[in-house]
């Protein structure tokens, strides 16, 4: 296996943007991480695109085509290939593409992330998120997407103690990220109270618990190492890519708490990349719910399993904390084109690595870790990433 | 969004009975069914033999839903759990005939048979369980 760098990064605003389209968004973010890599575009051999449900969200299908010509790629006939796996569609897409480099078939790789999902209503778009679930054995009875990660908030509270004040303080903390972030969908800062005072939505969670809907798109240039010095000096290495799947169904794991999809795809991007949680400066996890992110802090190692709520209260995974998590403001703050999501994480990775991160730069980033999941954590892909000199 | 109806009349044997498989094998107990025991692959092939289940269980946890997806509007709000049946599987449902603050962890419940939702005005009605709260003379464990 080559090993492979991330040489270009592109993000575009996320938000309600209703003045733009699916095919716009995802060529701004490729066209911004091409500039930034300073390639021409003609050496492109091949791209992969994660969208979850563009055929519901904007009525259209076959993406992988649609964003090769969007981007102004369609007369280079490049293999060009959609991957789907709910929310991790992009964190998937960066390890297709990943893979595509390191095994020597591809050298100049794509990948891209998009969602448009403002184009439908918001009960609409709610429904399209929950066939991400069981829809047969869970969505038929009843069950939504928060409701299925309130269930894990519930258990986590009666298991481990877990307090109602610590699981809304990751909302608080990644919306302090999110104001310092100008792609960021919200800049508001918010308070534990104003979490515990939002609307029901699936108790324990509430609307300030959930990650919003959102628009946006980010694509990343991958390239063989010992060929990124041709392009540019601004080069991250990707030291470790793991991915895992798990029952689809939450009910079909032993433990509630615990997304084994998640334990496993970080043993093997860990081992791959000869590094512990402890040697990782910065994290960019899969917070489409609050409890989602201290399960995750857990499952990656970061924290003990139990003491993720507690490590978030003492400020542990602040940015001036132990373990700095989701400076991006994370889906909370930043926004969730749920499509786009494995991409903007591996962007927010990238800038820190590179000092590029602006006001909520972290301090000596050398090693950084991106953390994406689909549905209840079915599935899950971890990528590690190192600056390279 | 109409639906064949074929979809949900396959199903019926399960969600109406509550039959599971039980892997031969190694004596795991799935619900809903499957044809593979994920423990014993290749070797439970054939050898997956159908069960009818108590539909008695405990709480694993729950969830009280505020935004219910369409087809559950007007119902808000109301309980979803997981229930840990007492042959193994879990499965989830909702959680009804009981008020939503007596609805603790670790409570004792069992499957009625319930209208759960349909297809607009003009399509199926779906029926499947709901598991509610057991008496104090029902709760008592199957042992052996």
């Amino acid at each position: 296996m080559r090993d492979v760098a991330i040489i270009g990064v592109g993000i575009t605003k996320f938000g309600e943007l209703w003045d733009r389209s699916f095919r716009q968004l995802i060529a701004e973010a490729g066209t911004k991480a091409i500039l930034d890599a300073g390639i021409s575009g003609a050496e492109i051999d091949a791209l992969y695109v994660g969208s979850m449900s563009a055929g519901r969200f904007v009525g259209q299908e076959h993406v992988g085509a649609l964003v090769a010509d969007a981007a102004g790629l369609s007369t280079l006939h490049i293999p060009a290939t959609r991957v789907e796996s709910a929310c991790s569609s992009g964190g998937m897409a960066l390890r297709q593409g990943y893979i595509s480099v390191a095994s020597g078939m591809h050298d100049i790789v794509v990948v891209g992330g998009v969602e448009k999902m403002t184009d439908v209503a918001g009960g609409e778009a709610t429904n399209i998120l929950a066939m991400a679930a069981d829809q047969e054995w869970e969505a038929f009875f009843g069950a939504t997407f928060p409701g299925l990660f309130a269930m894990v908030a519930n258990r986590h509270m009666y298991k481990y103690g877990t307090t109602r004040e610590q699981i809304a303080e990751v909302a608080v903390k990644n919306h302090d990220n999110g104001m310092l972030n100008p792609e960021a969908q919200f800049h508001r800062k918010i308070t534990v109270e104003d979490v515990l005072n939002s609307p029901p939505v699936a108790l324990p969670l509430r609307l300030l618990d959930c990650s919003p809907i959102s628009d946006g798109a980010a694509a990343l240039i991958l390239c063989p190492l010992d060929k990124a010095k041709e392009y540019t000096d601004k080069i991250v290495k990707i030291i470790g890519s793991g991915q895992a799947s798990d029952s689809l169904a939450l009910h079909g794991r032993e433990d509630i708490c615990t997304f084994q999809a998640t334990v496993k795809a970080a043993e093997m991007a860990y081992k791959q990349a000869k590094v512990t949680p402890k040697d990782i400066n910065v994290a960019e996890v899969h917070d489409c719910f609050t409890i989602a992110e201290i399960t995750a802090i857990e499952d990656l190692g970061f924290f003990k399993k139990g003491e993720g709520g507690k490590a978030v209260e003492e400020g542990l995974t602040a940015r001036d904390g132990k373990i700095p998590i989701n400076t991006s403001g994370g889906l909370k703050s930043k926004g969730h084109p749920v499509g786009a999501t494995g991409i903007a994480q591996a962007v927010e990775i990238a800038l820190q690595l590179r000092g590029e991160a602006g006001k909520r730069q972290v301090d000596d980033a050398r090693v950084g870790l991106a953390h994406n999941i689909g549905g209840t954590g079915a599935s899950s892909t971890v990528h590690i990433m190192e600056a390279y000199k | 969004m109409s639906k064949a109806v074929s979809r949900f009349w396959r199903e019926i044997p399960q969600r109406y009975n509550l039959i599971g498989t039980r892997c031969t094998v190694c004596g795991r107990v799935y619900f809903p069914q499957r044809e593979v025991c994920p423990y014993c692959r290749r070797s439970s092939l054939g050898k997956m033999e159908k069960i009818k289940l108590s539909g008695k269980g405990t709480l694993v946890t729950y969830s009280i839903i505020y935004t219910p997806p369409s087809q559950f509007e007007g119902q808000e709000p109301y309980a979803v759990g997981i229930v840990e049946l007492d042959e193994g599987p879990r499965i989830t449902s909702q959680i009804v005939d009981c008020n939503l603050d007596d609805i603790k962890i670790g409570m004792r419940v069992k499957a009625i048979f319930r209208r759960i939702q349909e297809d607009g005005y003009t399509g199926a009605i779906y029926y499947g369980y709901k598991f509610k709260p057991l008496e104090e003379h029902e709760s008592k464990r199957k042992t052996g």
